[in-house]
């Protein structure tokens, strides 16, 4: 970094290499010579383990599609294929299905690590935005492979949210014929999402982490203390309180894995359909187009954003109360992205900023979760105030943020990382 | 770093204790043994017997119950397959066609393959056994659990004919009034048997405990290899997170 020549190996295979693929630059710059700070708490593990279930879910998707029959005719009897005549197929399946859930809970908890420690601050604007764009693509992702099952609630899910798109003013119901490319989710909807779900989006999602990782190694890591260790370097240049990613942070890393894993196999093992939250129990029925369910919830890592959309039961300026839902739902996702704007704090961490920060960031958390509960359940009037008054503090946090950030009074920042 | 691992393991615990989420209130509930190969066997009696005239089990085949309840290829083939066009290795299709179905009884019966996670065991076993005579209605029978169902009830020949009486009984009832002297509730909503069928009262709980349990080993049949693989595989990663732990503890003796 900052070098013009490039670091090569002195002689052998690597240098033959080397002279034609800067792969020992790469290493260095990325693992054995990224200087991270040495003060990492248990937030930082949930980066490393996004990206094990992202190659969880590449490699146990590969072998789905292999016995997945993407029609409306087949996919549903072709995923009990799976689960019983294909070889170690159940385990696959639970593992892609469980995955799906583990990989928002811990993007959920690496996106909070963020707000904590003040992550998406300068210089860090565009780690922030790829990671969110990441986000959005999983969301996507996520809900498009929802359908492939084809059992009740993959279809009637997807009908609730496509007709979302019908709630925009004038092109809304053409929009929504667009997306489904039938007027109504049918075999022709499964085979598009499914054509985007395994080629389309999983390649937009490798490609923004790979820029999320590129601009994360040309800033550098940020640390619980939100302190730049470049200012303290020592007399080789390297960062006094940084230490080479590889080897300390893959060794600690993995032990954060075998944690991981525990948690998450003693879920695929045991408890696939995580309490019919995972896998919804609607969901062991076909989908049947003219049986609509008692009850539709959309997966646990929507409700929070559901529950908003519900939320929004009065018409404001002429508008619907279903598209006034859908401008809330889609600004509560797009708030997130100027996020590192509207933090006009001058310390990064939660340790240093004032209390008013901290009440907030508890509010949003605490208000975020009450949500994500309230989307699961049906709607009642009381329930309704209660989503109302946490979509106005989930709001409040992000709106009010350049204004409280600025007048509270802010902690000294220690010179030194303090572990 | 002991603390952090506490700390990691707190954060996921909301989301495995999800799992244990109870059902609606059921008046019967049972607890699925897929251990018990002799229940197993039983149901998949019961099943073929009593069910599989109307119901299908469209994604479990016969030679995988076999193989799983230990039920021999030539037992299956002579006593559980009865239709000709089926072999050991087909799946439980069943003769009745759905439009036929359709319009013998409304709707087509379901087949049954995930009905036990569609709607739970619990719930298999208090339909089964809440059936109970009402003149009112088509097949002179009607159900607890599921008011005004099309079926009529298979099972009589070995329950006999149930029907609301005015009894005591242990079981809350709504708007029943509490006995105080003997802790039970007087109410007319009881149900009993009042013709008997060829089975005693727990004679028949029992068949339809088996039946359940056959029912939910179809919905499921990985779930015996998934708890077999569970120890082996968290023993595995057990002993591979201390390993890791011991190497990242000696990586990062000299980082203070």
């Amino acid at each position: 970094m900052g070098n013009p020549n490039k670091v090569k190996a002195d002689s052998g295979f690597m240098r033959w290499v080397d002279d034609r693929f800067p792969a020992t630059q790469m290493w260095q710059e990325h693992l054995s010579k990224y200087y991270a700070p040495k003060n990492f708490n248990v937030w930082y593990f949930f980066g490393s383990l996004a990206l094990l279930v992202l190659v969880n879910q590449i490699l146990t998707g590969i072998w789905l599609t292999m016995s997945y029959n993407p029609t409306a005719e087949g996919a549903f009897a072709s995923v009990e294929y799976i689960m019983r005549d294909v070889e170690w197929g159940w385990l696959i399946r639970y593992l892609h299905s469980t995955g799906a859930s583990a990989f928002f809970v811990v993007v959920y908890l690496h996106m909070f690590r963020g707000l904590l420690y003040g992550s998406y601050k300068a210089p860090r604007e565009l780690v922030w935005i790829f990671g969110m764009a990441i986000y959005l693509a999983l969301m996507a992702e996520a809900f498009m492979g929802y359908l492939l099952p084809w059992g009740q609630m993959s279809y009637w899910g997807a009908q609730v949210i496509i007709s979302l798109f019908s709630a925009i003013p004038s092109i809304g119901p053409d929009l929504a014929q667009w997306v489904r490319g039938d007027y109504l989710i049918s075999g022709i909807t499964l085979n598009r999402f499914f054509a985007l779900h395994v080629v389309a989006l999983p390649i937009v999602i490798l490609a923004l982490v790979v820029l999320h990782i590129i601009a994360l190694h040309e800033v550098g890591s940020n640390n619980p203390d939100g302190i730049d260790i470049k200012k303290k370097k020592d007399e080789t240049g390297k960062p006094l309180d940084g230490i080479p990613f590889h080897p300390y942070y893959t060794v600690k890393d993995i032990v954060g894995v075998a944690v991981f894993l525990f948690v998450f196999m003693v879920v695929v093992l045991y408890f696939p359909e995580g309490g019919g939250y995972f896998i919804e129990k609607p969901n062991f029925e076909p989908a049947n187009p003219l049986k609509t369910p008692d009850h539709i919830a959309p997966v646990w890592y929507f409700t929070p954003f559901y529950a908003m959309l519900r939320a929004i039961t009065f018409t404001l300026f002429g508008l619907d109360a279903k598209f006034l839902g859908v401008i809330v739902m889609g600004g509560a996702i797009a708030i997130l992205f100027v996020l590192p704007w509207l933090d006009r704090s001058p310390v990064r961490s939660i340790r240093y900023k004032g209390w008013i920060s901290k009440v907030m960031l508890a509010l949003f958390a605490i208000s975020f979760a009450i949500l994500g509960v309230l989307g699961v359940l049906p709607a009642t009037e009381g329930r309704t105030m209660l989503a109302q008054l946490c979509t106005a503090v989930y709001f409040a946090f992000f709106l009010l943020m350049p204004f409280y950030t600025r007048l509270e009074k802010t902690k000294p920042v220690p010179e030194r990382v303090t572990g | 770093m002991k603390k952090q691992l506490f700390a990691l393991l707190f954060a996921l615990v909301p989301f495995t204790a999800m799992a244990a989420g109870g059902g609606a209130s059921l008046p019967h509930s049972m607890e699925p043994d897929l251990h018990d190969k002799a229940s197993l066997q039983n149901g998949m009696k019961l099943f073929v017997n009593y069910c599989m005239g109307c119901h299908s089990l469209e994604h479990q085949r016969f030679s995988r119950a076999a193989e799983d309840l230990n039920i021999p290829q030539d037992l299956v083939e002579e006593n559980l397959i009865f239709s000709s066009g089926l072999r050991f290795n087909d799946q439980m299709h069943i003769a009745m066609g759905s439009d036929d179905a359709e319009g013998w009884f409304g709707a087509p019966p379901p087949d049954l393959t995930l009905e036990a996670r569609l709607r739970g065991t619990d719930w298999i076993y208090s339909y089964l056994l809440t059936f109970y005579r009402d003149p009112s209605r088509p097949n002179g029978v009607n159900n607890e659990v599921f008011p005004s169902v099309g079926m009529p009830n298979v099972l009589e020949p070995l329950q006999g004919v149930q029907e609301h009486v005015c009894a005591e009984t242990d079981r809350q009832v709504e708007g029943a009034e509490l006995d105080p002297l003997t802790g039970k509730y007087q109410s007319c909503d009881v149900l009993q048997v009042t013709q008997p069928g060829a089975m005693e009262p727990d004679e028949f709980e029992d068949a339809v405990y088996d039946l359940t349990n056959f029912l939910a080993y179809v919905g499921e049949p990985s779930k015996l290899h998934a708890q077999a693989l569970g120890p082996k595989v968290l023993i595995f990663i057990v002993i591979f997170g201390v390993l890791a732990y011991l190497l990242k503890r000696e990586y990062w003796r000299d980082i203070h």
